[in-house]
């Protein structure tokens, strides 16, 4: 029998607000342990929470910007459960009056653009850290306040994914909308984006949805598909065995490349929500939600379009440098100064994501700038240098952080277009190969690309390919 | 009289006239204290070094000519669920018994800026859960106008205090009678002011929708100044109302002719202490002779209040009190692993009536039981209120007694969990209501003190103040001071 995946994600985003949700601390990630902390996040008796203006804010952004309804009274509750990260053992969350509602987000997968529902997105506060260390008679265990309180949104989608890499498009469009609305800085290793995933399969052409599971631990994108990969393979293998999928929570183990059951249906939590009476309800007038709709910057799908549109650029191409603002506004800087505008979107993809994925930076974290790029594609668009030079040299630049002239002038890289050193060469590498040039000249046509080869090889790779060939053909 | 008898507004003049120094006020108030206190066991905490250092700053700031407030130098003491910076707040339980909180209450702080002298935190029920200091978990306390009965509570430690003459005035917290009940039960002065009048931040919750902090005083003079001192907008409590604060004095007039009261009649239910009941109608027709209109009234979802009460107080109480898990602060007893060390810590550290309301919180909220118990309760707090809003239709103020019975004896309602909550039958619609209330004395019922309770509209602290001043004015019962045998 052929099935068919459902899947619906529940995001959770760290919010890049400067203090916490509810008291004056910093949210700055990597503090000494417990430095980032005072007597409201750390939950002591007699403190009330304050809600952080910005918070409210950067959700209302990231709600119209995921094309949400805003709700224009909402309220927060209390989400009971013990746990030692937890200080009050109760997070202030929303419930069933969430900040927004009835949103959207378009994916691209195959080229086939698709609409996913969002049902709802709500504020919230993060829990601390726990820090398990082994020792003798069992070991013992620390925590971490300092991220307790930051604040949280939970971005929650409809049952809508049918594949795990729809899940990876929506996942990768969504971090790139709170991006670009500058809300979260979305760094999955250091947690600011996390992701836990519902997952069901049924017979392909059914409409009822099958038994699901929770699937939580997903650091990466990638972890994120492989995990759904797995989850539906074993789910279809018990439902093929004739046997029922468990409803439950189950981790993704990254090394073994595997999901384990965490909890059943029967463990789950009655987290006891209520209204939280240390908050009063908020109030959102339509004055403040449209003004933060006007201020909204331009969104990834809309910066893609104008690529195309503007430059002419491929749409995969497009996808590619706005699925990052960081990388979008890399590539507008570097056209501005360079308008070969494929050139530039070839160069990104190419050498530069996969330098800047090698050492794990950010692109506007790059040693090679926007204005470097320039330079180096200008240098050979003149001729100064060859298309193989300007690789090396960029690899150079990266590492160093030199310019590209001084990089191609201290090493001596400037392409030879000079004819009359070039016919020295050709005529010593033609003096060399006799039985190369008698093959061709008895129609191997392959037997030139050795020859122009063989001059590279003796110019270290200086000479100009162009005109290597038309000497080389002038004395054949 | 002595010093520790006289009121803040009189200690206040002697003060400001030189006739006396702070130093020698907060003496004679330590002196009373280590007197009687072995006897009334108000004191959980007292701080005699830090209040002889507050009132010595007095001094020097007067001796300097600076222009003080009415309450510098007037000793005072705290309930100890208010949250005192490097004096340990143990909200009368295990659970806190050696907690020193890093930081003041807004209330603490706004009378340390006034000059207040501490003299130490004050006896209650365990975060403030019970109708008879006999919850807390260090001692009970005794009413000082017999010793063989309870001070009510859960404010008693402070109500005690003020009438025994251990501290002049005291700051108390009221969920749903604490203050009003022991003020009737002591023969003091009490004020709930409306709910949002005055910051919570730093009072240890027990119900933070119900909550409210208030004066506990000798007469409504010394309500009004503590009411100026503590009241107003804290911007780190969301619920705290930002709105001005009028000069609470100033309507203190004695003035109330054309005021209209209304007397609800279900205040009065069959079964009541006849006594009670008479005195409180005698006070009432007091008021009727001084000019006020005094017709009855209906609130007729009254019987409501306290089944709803015991929903929505317990299950905010659930979840304010799931912080006492041995893990950041406070009591930790260890275990075999973490699940076993939140049980052990919190078997030892909860008394038996915190654990029945952690118990009822708990299952009122659980799932399949939320709409049946906490959401019907919410529907109910807002008929309540509807009933009181329709009555101010008419009405200026509301008078019924505070409490349905004088001081019962030490142990008497211990073992009757229902009986005890009875005892705030008049009081707890109120704090559903989230109203303004004061409680001041108006008889004697066979030597105890019997409590007239005033219930304003919101944030009408005013037009309390007025009547209570009006009827204290001509009446002598807040001058009379208990025996004590000392």
């Amino acid at each position: 029998m052929e099935y068919e995946a459902v899947i619906g994600l529940e995001v959770h985003a760290e919010l890049k607000t400067g203090s916490k949700a509810f008291c004056n601390c910093t949210t700055a990630f990597g503090g000494e342990p417990n430095t980032h902390v005072c007597p409201i996040c750390l939950g002591l008796p007699g403190v009330l929470p304050k809600i952080n203006r910005k918070v409210v804010e950067f959700g209302l952004k990231a709600a119209l910007a995921l094309n949400c309804q805003v709700a224009s009274f909402c309220k927060f509750d209390r989400k009971n459960y013990y746990y030692p990260d937890l200080p009050k053992n109760y997070q202030i969350s929303q419930y069933d009056l969430p900040l927004a509602r009835h949103g959207f987000l378009e994916i691209e997968v195959n080229g086939e653009k698709k609409k996913i529902g969002i049902a709802r997105v709500h504020m919230e506060e993060d829990a601390g850290k726990l820090i398990h260390v082994d020792g003798s008679g069992g070991g013992y265990t620390l925590v971490d306040y300092n991220r307790a309180g930051v604040p949280l949104l939970e971005i929650v989608s409809e049952p809508d994914l049918r594949s795990p890499a729809e899940a990876r498009a929506y996942m990768e469009q969504l971090k790139a909308v709170l991006e670009y609305t500058e809300v979260s800085d979305c760094k999955m290793q250091e947690g600011s984006l996390r992701c836990d995933a519902n997952v069901s399969v049924r017979p392909l052409g059914s409409r009822e949805f099958g038994t699901k599971t929770e699937v939580k631990n997903m650091n990466s994108f990638r972890a994120l598909q492989r995990a759904l990969e797995y989850e539906i393979e074993r789910q279809i293998a018990i439902l093929e065995s004739g046997g029922r999928v468990v409803q439950e929570t189950r981790g993704w183990d990254e090394s073994r490349g595997v999901t384990v059951s965490m909890r059943s249906k029967e463990e789950a939590h009655d987290y006891r929500y209520f209204p939280e009476p240390d908050l009063v309800p908020l109030v959102i007038d339509q004055e403040w939600i449209e003004k933060v709709r006007r201020e909204l910057p331009e969104l990834p799908n809309s910066r893609r379009e104008r690529l195309i549109r503007d430059y002419g650029l491929p749409p995969y191409d497009a996808g590619v440098i706005t699925s990052s603002k960081a990388l979008a506004d890399y590539f507008d800087r570097a056209v501005a100064l360079f308008p070969d505008a494929k050139q530039v979107s070839n160069w990104l993809m190419g050498d530069f994501l996969r330098l800047l994925n090698a050492s794990g930076l950010e692109p506007d974290a790059s040693p090679v700038k926007p204005e470097g790029l320039a330079e180096l594609l200008k240098l050979q668009q003149e001729g100064t240098i060859s298309i193989k030079i300007a690789k090396q040299v960029f690899e150079e630049m990266f590492a160093t952080g030199k310019g590209a002239r001084q990089i191609v002038e201290e090493k001596g890289l400037v392409q030879i277009s000079d004819a009359g050193e070039l016919a020295a060469i050709v005529e010593k590498v033609l003096a060399e190969h006799p039985q190369v040039v008698a093959d061709y000249r008895g129609g191997k046509d392959k037997a030139l690309g050795f020859l122009v080869g063989q001059v590279m090889k003796a110019t270290r790779g200086k000479a100009n390919p162009a005109l290597v060939n038309q000497l080389l053909k002038e004395r054949l | 009289m002595e010093l520790y008898y006289l009121t803040a507004h009189e200690l206040g003049d002697l003060l400001q006239r030189k006739e006396v120094s702070a130093r020698e006020v907060a003496e004679s108030f330590l002196e009373r204290l280590e007197t009687v206190d072995v006897k009334v066991r108000a004191y959980l905490t007292v701080t005699p070094e830090k209040a002889l250092e507050q009132a010595a700053r007095v001094d020097a700031a007067r001796a300097r000519g600076e222009n003080l407030s009415p309450l510098a130098g007037v000793p005072m003491a705290l309930k100890d669920n208010l949250c005192t910076e490097g004096v340990r707040t143990t909200c009368a339980s295990k659970m806190l018994a050696e907690w020193v909180p890093p930081y003041s209450a807004f209330v603490v702080r706004r009378l340390e800026a006034e000059g207040a002298v501490m003299l130490g935190k004050l006896n209650m029920d365990e975060f403030a859960m019970g109708s008879s200091n006999e919850n807390s978990r260090f001692y009970p306390v005794h009413n000082p106008w017999d010793l063989e009965r309870v001070p009510g509570g859960s404010s008693g430690g402070a109500t005690a205090a003020v009438a025994a003459g251990e501290a002049c005035y005291a700051l108390g917290s009221d969920t749903g009678g604490s203050i009003r009940q022991p003020a009737s039960f002591c023969g003091v002065v009490g004020m709930k002011p409306t709910y949002g009048r005055v910051s919570r931040f730093g009072l240890v919750a027990f119900a933070s929708s119900l909550d409210q902090i208030g004066p506990i005083t000798r007469d409504v003079t010394d309500c009004a100044l503590v009411l100026q001192a503590i009241a107003g907008h804290d911007p780190y409590d969301s619920t705290s109302a930002n709105l001005p604060v009028p000069d609470y004095r100033a309507v203190l007039t004695g003035e109330i002719r054309g005021l209209k009261i209304g007397i609800p009649k279900e205040y009065f239910p069959e079964g009541m202490e006849g006594e009670v009941a008479r005195i409180v109608k005698r006070a009432i027709g007091r008021l009727s002779d001084l000019g006020a209109i005094c017709e009855e009234v209906s609130l007729p979802h009254t019987e409501y209040a306290l089944p709803a009460y015991y929903l929505v107080a317990p299950a905010e109480a659930s979840s304010n009190l799931a912080r006492y898990d041995g893990v950041g602060f406070g009591l930790r007893v260890e275990g075999n692993d973490i699940i076993d060390m939140y049980m052990r810590t919190r078997s030892e550290g909860f008394g038996a009536e915190v654990k029945r309301r952690i118990m009822l919180g708990t299952y009122a909220l659980s799932s399949g039981y939320y709409d049946a118990y906490y959401l019907k309760a919410l529907k109910v707090r807002t008929l309540i209120r509807r009933d009181f809003e329709q009555a101010f239709k008419r009405f200026d103020v509301l008078a019924t007694p505070t409490s349905p019975t004088v001081a019962f004896r030490l142990g008497e309602k211990a073992g009757d969990p229902l009986a005890m909550y009875l005892s705030d039958l008049f009081t707890i619609p109120v704090n559903m209501a989230g109203l303004p209330a004061i409680s001041i004395p108006c008889g004697f019922s066979q030597g105890l003190p019997v409590g007239l309770q005033l219930i304003g509209k919101p944030f009408d602290e005013e037009t309390l103040l007025r009547v209570a001043y009006a009827f204290e004015q001509n009446t002598d019962y807040h001058r009379r001071r208990p025996e004590l045998g000392v």
